[in-house]
């Protein structure tokens, strides 16, 4: 059963850079909401951004995980 | 690959995306939404009056595997615009709320204007081919 720590781990692991915030929506460890910010979304397109993210989880996805809602957002460069 | 052409799935699919300006991959009926994102995604393009043909990928696991397999996308909904994925829920809600979901429908709409085949609303009924 994934967590919303695991999942936070893994985004941030699988992605330099990057901060995820994840919540368990329902509180049943299977439908999450996550917001990640990192610079390796800089210059591409939502749907680039969210596929890196759910690439990580691969069958997880609509499988142990029924649903991981994202945001994504490219870290500024300050 | 090679089967592609054996697959009427994978077929069907395709086609019904080429051919709706706007076509939405859902869970369930626009007017029995069997999941809460999909009832979402609905709303989104009935608050934009939006005219788009809709896909139940319920009745056959096998509609879901595939469409996964065109758009590399995991989650249902998916909502496609002049042949692109768009994104699910989370995507269209968001270009929902930014205005740029109006100015994509806004232009799809336009360019279709002149197209017999834009879409009429009605549910597409895929698993029909399956036979």
């Amino acid at each position: 059963m994934p967590d919303a720590a695991t999942i936070k781990a893994r985004i941030e692991a699988a992605i330099p850079g990057a901060t995820a915030d994840v919540d368990d929506w329902t509180g049943g460890g299977d439908h999450f909401q996550a917001t990640v910010v990192a610079g390796a979304f800089a210059g591409l397109s939502r749907i680039q951004q969210h596929r890196m993210v759910y690439d990580i989880f691969g069958d997880e996805i609509g499988g142990p995980i029924h649903a991981l809602s994202l945001k994504t957002l490219p870290a500024r460069s300050s | 690959m090679s089967d592609q052409n054996d697959n009427p799935i994978r077929q069907a699919i395709t086609e019904a995306i080429a051919q709706n300006d706007v076509i939405l991959f859902m869970k369930g009926t626009p007017e029995a939404p069997a999941c809460g994102f999909s009832a979402r995604t609905v709303g989104v393009l009935q608050a934009l009056d939006t005219r788009f043909a809709a896909v139940d990928i319920l009745p056959d696991p096998r509609i879901r595997q595939e469409l996964s397999e065109i758009s590399q996308w995991p989650t249902i909904p998916q909502l496609f615009v002049g042949g692109e994925l768009v994104g699910g829920c989370d995507i269209v809600t968001e270009m929902f709320e930014s205005g740029e979901l109006a100015e994509l429908l806004g232009a799809e709409t336009q360019a279709a204007a002149s197209d017999p085949q834009v879409a009429d609303g009605s549910t597409l009924q895929i698993e029909n081919r399956l036979s």
